[in-house]
């Protein structure tokens, strides 16, 4: 069974690219941009402590509530919208298939 | 002047590491960082939590790590400028290097080993008007002297460790200290958590939250700023604002040291001694990159090993020399330490 889904991930110029994710190699949002060298920086390696890969759903996906470390991330980082999210706290499922974010400014 | 055989920017594990190595072969290091305190990220973003890719140690506390590893180099008596970032670097008429920090400190040595890591550690900023006019006029982003704010009005931002714990020192310092946080949750220490709740009931700090400041206000120096509290906006007077975000790394100065730059890392020669295309300076660890690389702590200490031998090599040409076993040669220290294993017993059975 094929285990991928495709993403899509707008950058900061408004350029869209189409991922096609594993979801059987544990990888979160935050490494697919970085396998795909999309400028997503991920500089504390996903332990949501830095929000350097913070983005905005953009499609209706209904993702898993945000945890405690996430909400807090996101309470002290800055251009933070109702739809912002860190791309380290989403992990690839085929809940995703289809998944548009955009990547918040730096 | 600080004279040394090799000057290692960042005092992450990478370069703290390098130490021992370039202990065993006797040469000495000293290390740069723009923190005031060693082991890097380890220290900076995540000292509580575990690493588990260390080889021999199923888990471990970044904190711990750079504990253990200083321990491990203070036989080699690394010296330490901390709190200031490497700034320029020049070549004397003998061939060595010359580096200065931001603060005028000058280091000389025929060897550089850059392993600054993501780069210096820079306040996040937060995106206020005028924030730049009251840098150093009532805005501060790092807390260096406390005393500075003996009987002043001080506003905090931030809801870390950091924020907590500088809310409780200047509690007893600071004629009144306000915390301002986007949530009712904080993020730190269970311990400091509680402090700031009681230093609050105790009416010795005031708390606004949820809250943002959202403007600075004053002529020269800063005179008060605007919070927006619940849809509720009011003014206080202060003197200081302290935003305490967290840090963010940037590559920083080093970036304009003729170094070949790719993505965001300095470029070397592949994994031959990681030399950059500036013979005598290396780069080791996260910041620099060749075909292959991957960034992680056991790989740093790999290319620090392989950058101190070909250290040697060009400060001593010349000199014979050969890879030595610790186990077999033990360690001398520059402290007259000496570490070795115990000789074996040797005794007939009749």
């Amino acid at each position: 069974m094929n285990q991928d889904v495709t993403i899509t991930v707008i950058d900061r110029e408004g350029k869209s690219h189409e991922l096609i994710a594993p979801t059987d190699m544990a990888m979160n949002l935050m490494e697919v941009c970085k396998a795909y060298e999309l400028p997503v920086e991920g500089t504390c390696g996903g332990m949501a402590m830095c929000a350097s890969c913070q983005c905005y759903l953009v499609s209706d996906h209904d993702l898993p509530e945000k945890s405690d470390d996430e909400e807090a991330m996101l309470s002290e980082a800055f251009h933070v919208k109702e739809n912002s999210r860190l791309g380290c706290q989403i992990h690839m499922s085929k809940a995703l298939e289809g998944l548009t974010v955009e990547l918040a400014p730096e | 002047m600080v004279k040394t055989d090799i000057i290692i920017i960042g005092a992450g594990p990478t370069g703290l590491f390098a130490v021992f190595e370039a202990g065993l072969l006797k040469l000495k290091c000293h290390l740069i960082d723009s923190l005031p305190i060693p082991g890097g990220q380890c220290s900076e973003i995540y000292p509580k939590k575990p690493i588990y890719d260390i080889p021999s140690q199923p888990e471990i506390l970044a904190g711990d790590l750079v504990d253990n590893l200083m321990k491990q180099i203070s036989p080699f008596q690394p010296g330490f400028t901390l709190g200031e970032c490497a700034q320029t670097i020049e070549k004397n008429s003998s061939g060595d290097f010359i580096v200065t920090t931001d603060k005028g400190t000058k280091h000389q040595a025929p060897i550089v080993a850059i392993a600054g890591g993501l780069g210096t550690f820079e306040p996040r900023k937060p995106n206020l008007v005028d924030l730049e006019k009251f840098e150093n006029h009532g805005v501060d982003y790092m807390i260096k002297d406390p005393e500075k704010y003996r009987n002043k009005k001080v506003i905090i931002a931030g809801g870390g460790d950091s924020a907590l714990d500088w809310t409780i020192f200047l509690a007893n310092i600071a004629k009144e200290v306000t915390l301002i946080h986007r949530r009712d949750e904080f993020r730190g220490a269970l311990d400091s958590v509680e402090k700031v709740q009681k230093l609050k009931d105790d009416n010795k700090v005031k708390l606004i939250t949820p809250a943002e400041v959202t403007e600075l206000h004053g002529q020269d120096f800063l005179e008060s700023i605007v919070v927006s509290n619940e849809g509720k906006i009011k003014t206080i007077t202060t003197d200081y604002f302290i935003p305490l975000f967290g840090l963010t790394p940037k590559l920083g100065p080093i970036a304009d040291w003729g170094l070949e730059i790719e993505k965001n890392a300095i470029k070397v020669n592949n994994s031959l001694d990681y030399q950059t295309n500036i013979p005598g300076i290396y780069a080791i660890g996260d910041v620099n990159t060749y075909a292959g690389k991957l960034k992680l702590i056991l790989c740093g200490f790999h290319e620090a090993t392989l950058m101190c031998q070909s250290a040697f090599q060009r400060i001593y040409p010349d000199k014979k020399n050969i890879l030595k076993y610790t186990t077999v040669s033990g360690i001398s220290g520059f402290d007259g330490s000496r570490k070795e294993a115990k000789k074996s017993t040797i005794k007939a059975i009749k």
